[in-house]
């Protein structure tokens, strides 16, 4: 005979992690099915840990969590060919010692979080692929079916955290293909170091201290995206990220053009002397809130990047993912306790409570930027390019007088763009995007 | 699920029938996936995976196999880390019946003789239950590679041991005694043992399972039953983990890349049987010596 679950979660990835830890803490009796090896071992990410979102589901995490640095500075590189100019922003006073973001390594991270699933009480199985959804006649979706011998596993309400190209809910037609344009391909190689060689080459003044550098410009060869670098430990992940119908279109290799960041003369220094030892690769959804598919249905409900949570502007995703999981977790668990069934009228309730939450108001707020970055490739190719001349005219003392320098710098933005009136256009459709 | 269960009466355990077999498995860190640090030329553990050693997937295939042929009961044992009671899960998830851990600050640092002497005392131990009938091992572990602990078993327990073992030919339960091939230097030897006895599974003798979904929900509940070295029954500390291990490390390093060149030879044309020739022209241009060499092995 085959068990019966309150509610099985598909995937043990931050969203996965994140409702099966509340529903079990609520005592409910939960599944948990990952494909990996291990929980975590098919997980990829940056990775950069939103501190907030994880708090609100393990208040003292960072008494036990395998936490790399914790960011103190983040700096921000627009690259041409040759030259980098930058911003950065740095805080070394943490009001009550507790860091807003850290560097980690999924695969540590992923174990540790599994295992306080495991603890609160979910029974977690690996190396198991949920293929399918169990429907009754009226539809309504009562287990899963897996790549296992022993027929299917019923539960009141199937959680659907399988990641962005999860095939149960595609498959199922819970939500609809990945379209190339919805979704970057970010590659990343890790090298290692020694701690003290990461601690002098980005400034570190503390032990754990870190540095986050997110980079715009000529690295992504016009192509809708951006290139990252993070000190962990004793190692720095360095990656880039594009649209996928960019790749497709360009015809460039993402490896490549991972070299080719590599190569920039901002970047050679901080590589030198390491050791490549890892490369992956991921998709991240980026379709912003126009992609997000139905999240809820009789006995199912969508959280994290299946749900196409993910704010590419601000660079968040693993923190949205937490936090769709958790307020679905909640709400299913509240469900419960008031014997109510988890049918698509009922999960309003999870439905509202994301549409307050900041991950709804968010993914609303930049509804309109994928529209325009796929319009406006512009942005990530002629500005840096032209800023970086503008600094490199500007800067250099070569007997012409500042005044006529200014003149200069400015036309050349406007040459740039082919003119003041595109420039004007460009400024307009950002803050429009941005509003 | 026919049988009324009486509520607070746990149903008695079903009698002891078949065979009671004991497979000894490791866990190790995944060669594949392990990295020496550029520094200090040590393994870095963190991070790595860790699986079971896989020659003890075979024996433990092969373990179950004869349950499934034999009725009987398999119960997967390790020595190591508390962490390594994911092994041992992970052998529950396969459709072993049950696990014991037997973990000690004092078995850290063990080489082959300790760890046997460990091992074999916690088998004294199951045995002193019901007695064992088979004792399986892998032929030897992938971070150790010494092929020591399985005969130190043997040695230590009076066990008939059958190492290299391919494949198990037969079991006669009346008889008491066991089959099998056994890989040589020279061939293949038909060995005949009485049981109990102990044998060290080859690599590729079978085809390791994959449980059901019934045996992973199983393996994600089951009690894994855990033995400090004194509930181990060790009572000698002076032949455990360091102290009991007379091996000693000299030096550890990490060899020198090999000089390794590859190269991409491009040849234009439509032509697949042209194409070949081409490229072996080139290649034996690169290389008369192997061309030589070919061309006599040819004629």
């Amino acid at each position: 005979m085959s068990e019966h679950f309150d509610a099985i979660v598909v995937g043990a990835g931050p969203s996965g992690n994140a409702c099966a830890y509340t529903m079990a803490k609520a005592g409910m009796n939960v599944l948990q099915i990952d494909r990996g090896e291990y929980p975590g071992s098919k997980n990829v990410q940056g990775a950069i840990l939103y501190s907030d979102a994880l708090e609100r589901i393990i208040p003292d995490f960072r008494d036990s969590a395998p936490l790399e640095r914790h960011v103190s500075e983040l700096r921000f590189w627009m690259l041409s060919e040759t030259s980098n100019t930058s911003a950065s922003h740095r805080n070394d006073g943490f009001e009550d010692g507790k860091p807003d973001r850290y560097t980690i390594l999924r695969a540590p991270f992923d174990k540790w979080f599994s295992k306080k699933v495991r603890e609160a009480g979910a029974v977690l199985i690996t190396e198991t692929t949920v293929v399918d959804l169990v429907k009754n006649d009226k539809g309504k979706v009562i287990g899963v079916l897996t790549d296992r011998e022993g027929g299917p596993i019923y539960a009141d309400v199937v959680v659907l955290a399988e990641g962005v190209n999860g095939v149960v809910g595609q498959r199922a037609k819970l939500r609809p293909e990945l379209k190339p344009q919805h979704v970057a391909l970010a590659v990343k190689e890790t090298h290692f170091f020694p701690e003290e060689v990461i601690r002098e080459r980005f400034n570190l003044q503390g032990e754990d201290d870190g540095v986050v550098i997110e980079v715009l410009g000529s690295v992504t060869s016009g192509m809708v995206g951006t290139a990252f670098l993070y000190t962990n430990k004793e190692s720095i992940s360095i990656g880039v990220g594009c649209l996928l119908a960019d790749f497709a279109k360009t015809k460039i290799p993402p490896y490549e053009l991972l070299d080719r960041f590599k190569r920039h003369p901002a970047v050679v220094p901080l590589l030198r002397g390491g050791e490549m030892k890892e490369y992956v690769a991921h998709l991240i959804p980026e379709g912003g809130y126009d992609a997000i598919p139905n999240l809820t249905g009789d006995g199912w409900v969508i959280v994290g990047d299946a749900g196409q949570f993910v704010n590419a502007v601000h660079r968040e995703g693993s923190n949205l993912a937490m936090t769709t999981g958790r307020l679905a977790g909640e709400c299913l668990a509240e469900l419960k306790a008031q014997g109510l069934a988890p049918t698509n009228d009922n999960l309003k309730l999870f439905r509202d409570r994301l549409g307050e939450s900041f991950v709804m108001k968010d993914m609303k707020k930049y509804r309109k930027v994928p529209h325009l970055l796929e319009k406006n490739r512009q942005l990530f190719a002629t500005y840096p390019r032209a800023i970086n001349q503008v600094m490199q005219a500007y800067f250099r003392v070569d007997g012409m007088d500042k005044r006529s320098k200014e003149g200069i710098a400015l036309r050349n933005v406007a040459k740039a763009r082919g003119g003041w009136w595109s420039v004007a256009t460009d400024l307009v459709k950002v803050a429009r995007a941005w509003r | 699920m026919d049988e009324p269960i009486i509520e607070g009466l746990d149903p008695p355990p079903p009698a002891p029938t078949g065979l009671n077999i004991l497979v000894c498995i490791k866990q190790v860190p995944d060669s594949a996936q392990i990295r020496v640090h550029p520094v200090t030329n040590t393994i870095m553990r963190q991070g790595v995976p860790t699986i079971i050693n896989p020659y003890d997937l075979f024996a433990l295939e092969e373990a179950m196999r004869l349950r499934d042929e034999y009725g009987g009961q398999v119960t997967v044992l390790c020595m190591g880390p508390p962490m390594a009671e994911d092994a041992l899960r992970r052998a529950l998830g396969l459709g072993a019946d049950r696990a014991v851990l037997i973990t000690d600050r004092r078995f850290a640092g063990s080489d082959t003789l300790a760890t046997s002497f460990a091992l074999a005392t916690a088998l004294g131990k199951i045995a002193e239950e019901r007695a064992i009938d088979i004792v399986f091992t892998g032929k030897q572990t992938i971070d150790g590679d010494t092929a020591q602990v399985g005969p130190g078993i043997a040695r230590r327990m009076g066990l008939n041991q059958l190492t290299y073992v391919s494949a198990i030919d037969s079991l006669d339960m009346g008889r008491r005694s066991i089959v099998v091939r056994r890989r040589s230097e020279g061939g293949v030897q038909v060995l005949r043992s009485a049981l109990p006895c102990l044998i060290t599974m080859l690599e590729d003798s079978n085809v390791v399972r994959r449980g059901s979904i019934q045996d992973m929900l199983r393996a994600a509940r089951a009690p894994v039953t855990i033995w400090s070295a004194e509930e181990a029954g060790v009572e000698d500390p002076l032949k455990c983990g360091l102290r009991g291990s007379p091996t000693v490390v000299k030096r550890v390093f990490a060899p020198s890349p090999r000089e390794e060149s590859a190269e991409m030879v491009t040849v234009e044309g439509k032509d697949p049987a042209r194409i070949g020739e081409a490229i072996i022209d080139l290649i034996f241009a690169r290389d008369p010596k192997l061309e030589v060499a070919l061309t006599a092995t040819a004629s």
